[in-house]
């Protein structure tokens, strides 16, 4: 494996104060990685995402960039040193416009964002046509692009995304793993929470899977989709051979 | 007559817009009917008064009632009431945002605030009316039955310059669009990098320099005492409201409605239900669109 950029240990998360939903989480992503973390509702991978970014409270354990500790940094500071996240809901604002919208995600950029601007709308030709029209114009599929667009404006080291694939239909979900493979084939580190487990392991280097707040079991995504016992539990698998008959 | 009652609604209506856009703001970004706003627009006008007081009259510019030292006064004014207004976020709201403070302890701040405010004023001014100028000004008539003051016709000029310079800082400066992101998404705003305290700050910054512009208009229309404010306090929300709060476009839009509908109501029922008509233009609006005229639909 290669040297991690991100390293999160033990972490320990939660909204109220002595009620951790995150109870102990360790995970990791280098460069140039798609690292996929799944698991059933509840398990605690959506908040454990949003502490890594600062949205929600660490209240144990230790967060690295790089070898640097940024544990409980607030957001606009791990932005500024490198990190992005793409919410699952509320990723767009549906009332600014396209452009405004990436212009917003290069808030902490000094200096124009033009250069920015254009690559982002030759990466994603479906957007520079919609430049200047409300974002609440774009489809399901359009606006993950804008909201991963969106998250890249910073050049980011790593990219959180928590379920990037959320109600969208099937051709779709392809693109956006293809999006994120490319991504980190130029040296960003990809970690993505996913329901759609098969599919995101598919296209990932490595895995976790949680539970309850704690990891049960993590390996290369190979791994993970090879073993038997692990499908019937986490990845559907049961239930698809019982839909297949 | 009518066109009479549409000039004095559009002038009432752009002073209620300018206060409404402080209001609609802290509805959207600081997530909280602020009552307290109306006493900054009564500061406003009384700190362009103390200016004025001391730098004299001057001599009128034109055919308007007042010189030089109102126009220092009106941006020393905003400048002032700005900080003023930041204060307040600093001594009571701040604090109660980091304890996790529910809206409704917000809100009830806000009155007590308001309170406090409005009663410095009396315990410096006292009850009375005051006034930026006592020149007489003869009304000129600007289309065919419309008279009106020069100095409303100025009022209305400056107004119309302000939203402006407000819409290009909103749609071109980068706090302008981190305000609006953070009014439609606080928490997406956040992971963009954007500082919500500093984007609180200039809200209040911003709002308080609106009011005090608001204020001293308010003022100059034709006088000051220590309710004026309050008095407009409900119209500013019927406007905000009306409009589709956090919308620039919607609080000047329903700054003119309200304006209007007290106005042009004075030709058909007594002038003493005036008051009551910008409710009544609130109530049918909230009934078809509930989420005003310019809001987003939620």
């Amino acid at each position: 494996m290669k040297v991690p950029l991100l390293v999160a240990n033990d972490i320990i998360a939660g909204y109220v104060p002595g009620m951790p939903i995150v109870q102990g989480v360790s995970a990791c992503v280098a460069p140039d990685e798609v690292v996929t973390i799944i698991g059933p509702n509840g398990a605690g991978k959506s908040t454990f995402l949003k502490a890594l970014i600062g949205l929600v409270a660490i209240s144990g354990g230790r967060v690295s960039l790089g070898g640097e500790d940024i544990t409980a940094e607030p957001p606009h500071i791990l932005v500024e040193r490198g990190l992005a996240f793409v919410p699952q809901t509320g990723n767009i604002f549906s009332t600014l416009t396209i452009q405004e919208n990436l212009a917003v995600g290069g808030h902490t950029i000094a200096g124009a964002l033009t250069s920015r601007l254009d690559r982002a709308f030759a990466t994603f030709p479906d957007l520079a046509a919609k430049r200047h029209q409300k974002a609440s114009v774009l489809s399901g599929g359009q606006r993950q692009m804008l909201a991963i667009a969106r998250a890249l404006m910073t050049n980011p080291k790593v990219i959180l995304l928590d379920e990037p694939t959320a109600g969208l239909a099937p051709r779709i979900v392809a693109d956006v793993f293809q999006q994120l493979r490319r991504l980190a084939q130029s040296g960003v580190a990809v970690l993505m929470v996913e329901q759609n487990a098969k599919a995101a392991l598919r296209s990932s280097d490595r895995g976790y899977i949680l539970a309850e707040g704690r990891n049960v079991i993590d390996g290369t995504a190979h791994a993970l989709l090879d073993d038997a016992s692990l499908a019937e539990a986490f990845l559907g698998g049961r239930r698809h051979r019982e839909e297949a008959r | 007559m009518i066109a009479q009652s549409l000039a004095d609604g559009i002038l009432t209506g752009a002073i209620i817009a300018l206060g409404a856009i402080g209001v609609s703001l802290g509805l959207q970004i600081l997530r909280f009917a602020n009552f307290a706003h109306a006493e900054l627009i009564t500061w406003g006008a009384y700190l362009a008064l103390v200016f004025v007081s001391f730098a004299g009259a001057g001599t009128s510019i034109g055919p308007l009632s007042f010189g030089w030292p109102l126009l220092v006064a009106i941006a020393l004014a905003a400048v002032l009431t700005g900080s003023l207004a930041w204060l307040l976020d600093v001594l009571v709201f701040r604090r109660m945002r980091n304890s996790g403070a529910h809206t409704i302890s917000m809100v009830f701040a806000s009155f007590g605030a308001a309170l406090i405010m409005r009663h410095v004023i009396i315990l410096f001014w006292g009850h009375g009316t005051h006034y930026f100028t006592r020149e007489l000004q003869i009304a000129v008539e600007v289309f065919p039955g419309v008279r009106m003051l020069p100095d409303q016709i100025f009022i209305l000029a400056l107004t119309l310059v302000v939203v402006a310079s407000l819409h290009l800082y909103l749609s071109r400066s980068r706090t302008g669009m981190a305000m609006r992101a953070m009014a439609e998404n606080a928490a997406l705003a956040r992971v963009c990098g954007i500082e919500v305290e500093k984007v609180i700050r200039w809200t209040w910054v911003l709002s308080g320099a609106l009011a005090a512009t608001a204020g001293v208009f308010l003022g100059l229309t034709p006088q000051l005492h220590p309710e004026m404010g309050f008095s407009i306090l409900l119209a500013l929300f019927a406007a905000a409201i009306l409009g589709g709060a956090g919308s620039l476009v919607g609080a000047v839009v329903g700054g003119l409605l309200v304006g209007l509908a007290e106005n042009l109501s004075v030709l058909v029922i007594s002038a003493g239900y005036k008051s009551a008509m910008p409710f009544l233009l609130l109530l049918l609006v909230l009934f078809f669109r509930p989420q005003g005229l310019f809001g987003p639909k939620s």
